[in-house]
C-alpha cells in the first residue's frame, strides 16, 4: 500500500518538473515576457499594480485551498487506513467562506473604480487623433484647428517573402508599417476611435489603451507618456482574413520633433496637390500602380490578380470593360461587400495609377491609360 | 409500456426509432465523442499553424474558419450534448423514474443533431468556405462582410436551439412529475439539481440567441438594418444579445459538470458532501447572477462607465457562490478515506484546474484590468481552463465512474490513470503558457504572431498535440471496455457510491424502475 502511495506521488511529481522545466527552458533561451507590461503610461503603471494586487491575492487565497486540498490527498487516504469522518454541514464555517470571500472583493473594488474612472476621464485633451479601423490597415487623422487636418494609412511593412517564410524575419515581424503614428510626448492626447467597416479594436499594450472600432459610433480613449519611444501593438477584434496582419505603430516623439514632423506631412500634401494637376506616361503610371495595388488591393484579390476574398482581376469583365465603370468600382466601392469605397482613401495620382495597372497587367492589357484629371472629373460626376 | 420486460428493438431500427432514455443517452454521449474528435481536430490544424511564426499550412481565411468551426462544434455538438446524454441516462435512474417524461420528442431532440452539424460541417466545402466570424460571430462581420454559407450557419443555429430546449423542456418535465415518491427537491441529487436549473437557464436565453441569429437573416436576405450603422442600426446591440445568451450558456455548461463532480468526490472520500444545502443554493445563485453580468464581455466596446462599473461589481460577486462549492468539494475530501480511481483523478483535476480558470475569470471581471487582458490569449487562456479542464474533466470523469453500471464490464484502470496523467500534462503544457503569451501582448485569433510569442506557442501546439492524443487512448479504453472489459455484477460498483442508481442491477437492464422504489424517508440525499 505504502509502495503504491509512492507511486502515485511520484505520478505526479513528474509532470509538474517537467512543466516546471519547460517554463525554464523557453524563459532562458531568450528573455519571453511572462507578465503584463506596466508600460509608459500613469494609467498603465496602475492597470499593472491592479492587476498584480489582484493575482497576488488569487495566489494566496490559491495556496490555502490547494495546501488544505493537498494535505487531505496526503493524509487522509484510505491506503494509509484513514477512516473517514462523518461530519457535514456546519452554519458557522459556511457563513464564514461566504462572508470573508465578499469583504475581499469589496476590497477590490475601491482600487478598480478608481483606476476605471481615470481610463474615462477624457476631459482636457490637448490633441486629437481619430482613428479608423478599415480592413486592414489603419487610418490616422490629426485634427486640427488651425491649417488643414493630416491624415493618412498606416498599412502592414512585413514582405509577403517573410511571411512565408521564403526571407528571413526581421526583429519586428509583424509589428511594423509604413507610417506610424507620431505622437508628441507629454501631451494628453485624445484616440477617436471608429471603423469604415466590421468592428475592429486599437491596442497598444504600453500605452494602456484598448478600444473597440465600431461602425457608426466614435468611441473616446486618452493616454498621455512623458516617455518618447515607439510602441507596437494590433487589432485586438477579429475584422475578417487580415486580423493578424494589421499592426499599431505609435512613435512618441518630442514637441519640436512632432512639430517638424507636421511640417513635413503638411508639405508632402501640397505636393500631391501639385501632381494631381500634372500627366504621367504609362511607366510612370504602371510603377505606382503596383506599389499602390501591393499596399491595398493584393489582399483581396491576389498577387496576380487572380482573386481571393475578392473577385479575380486577371481577365474580369470590370477591368477590361468600359472604363467609367471600373472608376466607379474604384472609387465608390461595392456596397454591401467586401469591396471597399478606396475614393476616399486614395488620393487621385494614386487612384489613376491602380487603375491603369489593373488594367494593363495580369494580362489584361487594355492598353489605356488613366489621367488623376480623369480621377478628379469622374468624383466631381 | 404495455408488454413488460420486451428488450430493445434489432438492427437500425433500435436505435432511430427508440424512446428509451438509456439508448437516446448512448447516442448522445457517441455523437458528442464524435464532435469533440471533429472539433479536436480543428484545434490540432490551429495549434499546427501556430507551431512557428509564419504561415505555415493553412491560408489566414481558412485559419478563421478553423477557430470558428472549432468553437461552434465544441461548445454546440461535443459538450453541451455530452451532458443532455448524461442527463438522458441517469436522471431517471437517480429520481426512480421508469424514463424521461417526453420518450418521443427525446428522440426527435437527438435525431435533429446529426444533420445540423452535417450541414454545419459541409460548409467547409461551400464556395467562399464556412462561416469564419468566430464562434460568438460580431456582427457586421458575420452579416454584411459574412460568406454566403452564414446562412446554413444561421439555420442550424435554430436548429440547435430548438434541440437544446426540447431536451430541457424534458428533462424539467421528468424532474418536476416523475420523482419516486418519498425524494422531495431537497433529496435529489446534485447532478439533477445542476441539471433542472441548467434546464431552466437554456429555455430562457436559447430563444435569446434564436433571436440574434434571426435579426442576422433579416439583416442579410431582407434588408433590414438591425446591425448595420449605415441603416441606423446598432452593431454593439448584436453584442448584447448575443452575451445576454451567451454568458448564461457558459454557466449552462459548467453547472452540470459541478452535478457530476459534486457525485464523484463524496463516493472516493466515502464521506457525505459537505453542504448539500449550500451547494444547492449556490448553484441557484450562480444561475441568477449569470443573467446580469454579461456585458464583461464587452468592456472595451465603449459602456458608459456607471454600465462598466454595474458589470464589475455584479461579475465579482461570482466569486462568491463559486468559492462556496469549492470550499464544499474540498470540506468533502477533509478527513474522508481517499482513493483515486481514474473518476476520482479527473475529478481532482477538475477541481485544480477549475479553481485557476476562477482565479483568472475574477482577474478578467476588474474592468480597468480587462483594457489590457480582453481578446488576448489571456482570455484564451481563461476560457480553456473552464471548459476542458472544467466540462470536459467533468465528463471524462463521469464516463469512468458510470460506464461499469451502464455495460456491465470494468474498464482497465491502469489505462484510465495514464489517460489522465497525459492528459493533465498535457492540457497544462498547452493552456498555461498562453496565460504568459496574452499577458506579454498577443491577441486571439490570429493565424501569425510576432517572434517573441515564439517559445510559448510552441511549448503549447506541444501540449494541445499531447492532450489531442490521450483521447485516443480514452476511446480505446472505452471500446475495450464494452467489448472485453472484466464482468462486473456488483449493483454497487463502488464502495462509497450513493444513490438510487446504484441500487439497480449491473449493467443496468433495457427498462429499470418499472415501480418506483422506495425512499427511505430517514435517508438523506445522497
Amino acid at each position: 500500500m505504502c509502495f503504491k502511495a509512492k507511486r502515485l506521488f511520484g505520478l505526479a511529481l513528474g509532470p509538474v518538473l517537467m512543466l516546471l522545466s519547460a517554463v525554464a527552458l523557453a524563459a532562458g533561451g531568450e528573455v519571453s515576457q511572462v507578465n503584463m507590461t506596466p508600460g509608459v503610461t500613469e494609467v498603465g503603471k496602475e492597470i499593472y499594480n491592479l492587476h498584480m494586487l489582484i493575482l497576488w491575492i488569487c495566489v494566496v487565497i490559491g495556496v490555502g485551498v490547494f495546501g488544505v486540498m493537498f494535505y487531505s490527498i496526503y493524509a487522509h487516504r484510505k491506503s494509509k487506513g484513514h477512516e473517514p469522518a462523518t461530519f457535514h454541514e456546519s452554519t458557522k464555517v459556511e457563513i464564514a467562506w461566504t462572508v470573508i470571500p465578499f469583504f475581499i472583493l469589496i476590497g477590490m473594488a475601491f482600487p478598480a473604480t478608481s483606476t476605471l474612472l481615470k481610463i474615462y476621464d477624457n476631459d482636457d485633451a490637448e490633441m486629437d487623433v481619430l482613428v479608423t479601423g478599415y480592413q486592414w490597415k489603419w487610418k490616422y487623422e490629426y485634427l486640427n484647428e488651425q491649417g488643414e487636418n493630416v491624415s493618412f494609412f498606416s498599412n502592414l511593412r512585413t514582405s509577403q517573402s517573410e511571411i512565408y517564410n521564403v526571407e528571413d524575419k526581421g526583429e519586428h515581424y509583424l509589428l511594423e508599417v509604413d507610417e506610424p503614428l507620431v505622437l508628441p510626448a507629454d501631451t494628453k492626447v485624445r484616440f477617436l476611435v471608429t471603423a469604415n467597416d466590421v468592428i475592429h479594436s486599437w491596442w497598444v499594450p504600453e500605452l494602456a489603451v484598448k478600444k473597440d472600432a465600431v461602425p457608426g459610433f466614435i468611441n473616446e480613449a486618452w493616454t498621455r507618456t512623458a516617455q518618447e519611444g515607439v510602441f507596437r501593438g494590433q487589432c485586438a477584434e477579429l475584422c475578417g482574413k487580415d486580423h493578424g496582419f494589421m499592426p499599431i505603430v505609435v512613435n512618441v516623439v518630442s514637441e519640436d520633433e512632432y512639430a517638424q514632423w507636421l511640417d513635413t506631412k503638411q508639405a508632402e500634401a501640397a505636393q500631391i496637390k501639385e501632381l494631381m494637376a500634372q500627366t504621367f506616361s504609362m511607366d510612370e503610371l504602371m510603377e505606382r500602380g503596383k506599389a499602390v495595388y501591393e499596399r491595398n488591393c493584393l489582399a483581396c484579390h491576389g498577387g496576380g490578380g487572380e482573386g481571393g476574398v475578392g473577385t479575380a482581376i486577371a481577365g474580369s469583365a470590370i477591368a477590361t470593360g468600359a472604363l467609367p465603370g471600373h472608376l466607379e468600382i474604384g472609387v465608390n466601392g461595392v456596397p454591401g461587400t467586401a469591396m471597399q469605397a478606396f475614393g476616399g482613401q486614395l488620393n487621385d495620382v494614386d487612384m489613376a495609377a491602380v487603375i491603369t495597372y489593373q488594367r494593363n497587367a495580369f494580362g489584361n492589357n487594355m492598353g489605356d491609360m488613366v489621367q488623376p484629371i480623369d480621377v478628379f472629373n469622374f468624383k466631381k460626376g | 409500456m404495455g408488454d413488460h420486460h420486451h428488450g430493445p428493438a434489432k438492427g437500425i431500427t433500435r436505435w432511430l426509432f427508440t424512446t428509451n432514455h438509456k439508448d437516446i443517452g448512448t447516442m448522445y454521449l457517441w455523437f458528442s465523442f464524435a464532435m469533440f474528435i471533429l472539433g479536436g481536430a480543428f484545434a490540432m490544424i490551429i495549434r499546427a499553424e501556430l507551431f512557428q511564426p509564419g504561415m505555415q499550412l493553412v491560408e489566414p481565411a481558412f485559419f478563421n474558419q478553423m477557430t470558428t468551426l472549432h468553437g461552434l462544434v465544441m461548445v454546440f455538438g461535443a459538450i453541451m450534448p455530452s451532458f443532455v446524454g448524461l442527463a438522458n441516462w441517469m436522471i431517471p435512474l437517480m429520481i426512480g423514474a421508469p424514463d424521461m417524461a417526453l420518450p418521443r420528442m427525446n428522440n426527435w431532440s437527438f435525431w435533429i443533431l446529426p444533420p445540423t452539424f452535417l450541414m454545419l460541417a459541409s460548409t467547409l466545402f461551400m464556395e467562399g468556405g464556412a462561416p469564419a466570424f468566430g464562434w460568438t460571430f460580431y456582427a457586421p462581420l458575420s452579416t454584411t462582410y459574412a460568406p454566403p454559407s452564414v446562412t446554413l450557419f444561421i439555420f442550424s443555429v435554430h436548429v440547435l436551439g430548438l434541440s437544446s430546449i426540447m431536451g430541457s423542456i424534458n428533462i424539467i418535465a421528468t424532474v418536476m412529475n416523475m420523482r419516486a415518491p418519498g425524494m422531495t427537491y431537497m433529496k435529489m441529487p446534485l447532478f439533477v439539481w445542476t441539471w433542472l436549473i441548467t434546464a431552466f437557464l437554456l429555455v430562457a436565453v436559447m430563444p435569446v440567441l434564436a433571436g440574434a441569429v434571426t435579426m442576422m437573416l433579416m439583416d442579410i436576405h431582407f434588408g433590414t438594418s438591425f446591425f448595420s450603422a449605415a441603416g441606423g442600426g446598432d452593431p454593439v446591440l448584436f453584442q448584447h444579445i448575443f452575451w445576454f445568451f451567451g454568458h448564461p450558456e457558459v454557466y449552462i455548461i459548467i453547472l452540470p459538470a459541478f452535478g457530476v463532480v459534486s457525485q464523484i468526490i463524496p463516493a472516493f472520500s466515502r464521506k457525505p458532501l459537505f453542504g448539500y444545502d449550500s451547494m444547492v443554493y449556490a448553484t441557484a445563485a450562480i444561475a441568477f447572477l449569470s443573467f446580469i453580468v454579461w456585458a464583461h464581455h464587452m468592456y472595451t466596446v465603449g459602456m458608459p462607465v456607471a454600465g462598466e462599473l454595474f458589470f464589475m461589481y455584479a461579475t465579482m460577486l461570482i466569486a462568491v457562490p463559486t468559492g462556496v462549492k469549492v470550499f464544499n468539494w474540498i470540506s468533502t475530501m477533509w478527513r474522508g478515506s481517499l482513493t483515486f480511481e481514474t473518476p476520482m483523478l479527473f475529478s481532482i483535476g477538475f477541481l485544480i484546474l477549475f479553481t485557476i480558470g476562477g482565479f483568472t475569470g475574477l482577474m478578467l471581471s476588474i474592468a480597468p484590468a480587462d483594457f489590457q487582458y480582453h481578446d488576448s490569449y489571456f482570455v484564451v487562456a481563461h476560457f480553456h481552463y473552464v471548459m476542458v479542464a472544467g466540462a470536459v474533466f467533468s465528463m471524462t470523469a463521469a464516463i469512468y465512474y458510470w460506464l461499469p453500471k451502464w455495460c456491465g464490464r470494468m474498464y482497465n484502470e491502469a489505462m484510465g490513470k495514464t489517460h489522465f496523467w497525459i492528459s493533465f500534462v498535457g492540457f497544462n503544457l498547452a493552456f498555461f503558457p498562453q496565460h504568459f503569451v496574452g499577458l506579454a501582448g498577443m491577441p486571439r485569433r490570429i493565424p501569425d504572431y510576432a517572434l517573441q510569442f515564439a517559445d510559448f506557442n510552441m511549448m503549447s501546439s506541444i501540449g494541445a498535440f499531447i492532450y489531442g492524443a490521450s483521447q485516443i487512448l480514452f476511446l480505446y479504453n472505452v471500446i475495450a471496455t464494452i467489448v472485453s472489459g472484466k464482468p462486473t455484477s456488483d449493483e454497487k460498483v463502488w464502495d462509497g457510491a450513493e444513490g438510487l442508481e446504484w441500487t439497480v442491477a449491473t449493467p443496468a437492464p433495457y427498462h429499470t424502475f418499472e415501480t418506483p422504489p422506495r425512499i427511505d424517508p430517514a435517508h438523506a440525499h445522497s
